[in-house]
């Protein structure tokens, strides 16, 4: 059977995106060093989606995994997109916090742990609204009072993507990583079309959407720090160098002055279009 | 959403516990480890309601060649029959490796 | 844009507690703060209220938009720098707060990181001691409350119809998932969480005072006195303990509304270290 080349480079490649999360954890942690937290056989599964008659996942989700980094203690919170899209319920919600709340008692101790959150998520679980939404409230809180101590390295890698109130969680990192198949926003397009009508954005217009929040546009408007492949080696390289390099300046969302400027010289009722906007907000430049 | 449960008769010990698969569209979890008596037990969900005979087939199928002792959970988001056993087929090859 | 009228509470709350509308010095008009004596010392009182001629035309309902989010993290952040060094001041936040604000331009520009630096800011006064309070006196939905509100290290709520939390609006709520608005509500009533009525949001545990018999639209004299006496409450009791969200997890109702969420912590740290 013959191979064409670019079939060959397919076949060759090491996705990430087509990892599940348990996967990615494995992946990303330094070679042998995974050991789950609360994983399937601990049952911790999702108290409200049997009364809505909705099957659940023995980890809600979620994985938690301790290990090292070139050596160092680290913990990596995995998001499986393909349950539920990904959704923050009560239990996918308080492992990713109480994960974070972890690290930061260590970081008091004197203990850091390297932090990683591999985010692919639509945001809250609907059928779990208020404690999703109050999880991802405590992620915040978390992420916040950690990134005193050490680096938080988040990676929007792609499937989903990452929206809702875990896109602040994304840009609340120390240190943001996405790949040219990664879409970050607070509104996903299904939700911006319902709220704001097809005037407003056709949730089915591919080009539009990634035009808008896809991870080429996000990283050349400063909204993250590394763009790379889809390839395992290179996400897990990429994860590694945020931490020898995370001594840099304030992070993004502390930056208020800086976006404060740029956003108020936008013309709200002409704002540039995607291409034009990485012209005015160019990474050098930018926040 | 289903719940099913079917027993089998067993032979051999499951020395550990092995996890497959996750509760995406069209496909399904398996958790598998150690039962507590000399038989298997499967405990299906499913969010695909009136297959209960369809289950029946594909898990005899599946125990005419598995006869270990196992407890073994199944979550499933509409998978076909192909797929249910080939998760079965990775849990049986996991708890070989 | 619907017709539905714009809610005057958070405004109405504002100038109740302070004598004032707010600064008008600089844009938005969106986000009102003023100063007030509260227990002997002084209090700074933050609320967004709705703009009809807001130049971004999906946040003029009362939404948390770009404009707003940066403002509440240039708020937050002049407040930690005035009182650097010294006595940090409490802040309340007044919440009535429909949602963030959907939107193309709020995507291309990022409302995410907007959001987040309002969350960021807040976060870090409570850190530096800052006593911050959330009163609830409206609607507190989404990413609105997320931006405004959820990093409170108390939260306070009027027991009120008008008092509505939830992750997303009835309507959408109802079309992502694939229900009727009554279906909805049918839910509500048995899945604590679903529901939008702050009695249902009191039993989650997250409330460390659900207060009673306040009319939240027209509040009178003898009202206002309840809710500064429990604002003064809720600030001396954030002071005394730490400045994070931990009552959320520790209070009485939380036991049973949050089980899974306690259990789960309480997993992890059993296996966080290698045995």
């Amino acid at each position: 059977m013959s191979t064409p080349p670019e079939r060959a480079r397919f076949l060759a490649r090491d996705s990430f995106i087509e990892l599940t999360a348990r996967e990615r954890a494995v992946r990303v942690l330094d070679a042998g060093s995974f050991r789950e937290l609360a994983g399937p056989f601990d049952r911790l599964t999702s108290p409200w989606l049997p009364l809505q008659d909705i099957v659940t996942q023995a980890d809600d989700g979620v994985v938690i995994a301790r290990g090292t980094l070139e050596g160092h203690a680290a913990v990596v919170a995995s998001i499986e997109g393909a349950y539920q899209g990904g959704s923050i319920g009560e239990v996918s919600g308080a492992k990713l916090a109480g994960a974070l709340e972890l690290a930061l008692r260590d970081a008091g101790r004197g203990r850091p742990v390297r932090p990683v959150l591999l985010l692919e998520t639509g945001g809250v679980r609907l059928q779990e609204a208020n404690l999703g939404l109050a999880a991802i409230a405590e992620v915040h809180a978390a992420i916040v009072a950690l990134r005193r101590h050490v680096p938080v390295v988040a990676v929007v890698a792609g499937a989903v993507g990452c929206f809702g109130g875990m896109s602040l969680a994304a840009a609340l990192a120390s240190h943001l990583i996405v790949t040219r198949q990664a879409r970050l926003g607070m509104n996903g397009p299904e939700v911006i079309e319902q709220e704001a009508g097809l005037a407003e954005l056709d949730a089915l217009d591919r080009a539009r959407i990634w035009s808008l929040m896809g991870g080429e546009q996000r990283y050349a408007t400063g909204f993250a720090d590394a763009l790379v492949e889809d390839d395992a080696a290179a996400i897990g390289a990429a994860v590694r160098s945020a931490f020898a390099s995370a001594a840099g300046g304030a992070p993004r969302s502390e930056r208020v002055a800086s976006l404060s400027a740029r956003l108020a010289a936008i013309d709200a009722a002409h704002p540039p279009e995607p291409a034009a906007l990485r012209a005015l907000w160019a990474r050098e430049t930018g926040a | 959403m289903e719940r099913l449960s079917f027993t089998y008769p067993a032979r051999q010990a499951v020395a550990r516990r092995v996890h497959v698969g996750v509760v995406g569209s069209g496909d399904l979890e398996v958790l598998l480890e150690p039962s507590n008596d000399a038989q298997a037990h499967v405990a299906v969900t499913t969010s695909v309601d009136g297959f209960g005979t369809v289950w029946q087939h594909v898990l005899d199928r599946f125990f005419t060649r598995f006869d270990a002792a196992a407890a073994i959970e199944i979550n499933d988001f509409g998978a076909t029959p192909g797929m249910v056993l080939l998760r079965l087929e990775q849990a049986a090859e996991a708890l070989r490796a | 844009m619907s017709g539905a009228e714009l809610s005057r509470i958070g405004l109405t709350w504002l100038e109740a507690l302070t004598g004032s509308a707010g600064l008008l010095e600089e844009p938005p008009r969106t986000v009102r703060v003023a100063d007030a004596p509260l227990g002997g010392e002084n209090a700074r009182f933050i609320a967004v209220v709705p703009d009809a001629d807001n130049r971004f035309p999906r946040a003029r309902a009362g939404e948390v938009g770009l404009d707003e989010a940066l403002a509440l993290a240039r708020q937050v952040r002049r407040t930690l720098a005035e009182d650097a060094g010294g006595r940090p001041r409490p802040i309340v936040a007044l919440v009535d707060v429909t949602s963030q604000a959907y939107g193309v331009r709020e995507e291309l520009l990022g409302i995410h990181l907007a959001a987040a630096a309002a969350v960021d800011a807040y976060a870090s006064a409570r850190l530096a001691g800052h006593p911050l309070i959330a009163l609830l006196v409206g609607k507190a939905i989404s990413g609105g409350f997320l931006t405004h509100g959820y990093q409170a290290n108390r939260m306070l709520a009027l027991d009120s119809p008008g008092v509505q939390l939830h992750a997303m609006s009835k309507q959408s709520a109802a079309r992502v998932t694939r229900r009727t608005v009554e279906e909805l509500e049918r839910l509500g009533a048995r899945v604590a969480p679903m529901a939008y009525d702050v009695g249902s949001f009191a039993k989650l545990g997250l409330l460390d005072r659900l207060i009673g018999g306040v009319d939240a639209a027209h509040p009178t004299a003898a009202d206002l006195e309840r809710v500064r006496g429990e604002l003064i409450a809720a600030i001396a009791a954030a002071r005394a303990g730490p400045p994070d969200l931990a009552t959320r997890l520790t209070s009485p109702a939380a036991l049973q509304g949050r089980a899974a969420s306690i259990a789960v912590r309480r997993r992890l740290a059993e296996q966080w270290d290698a045995s």
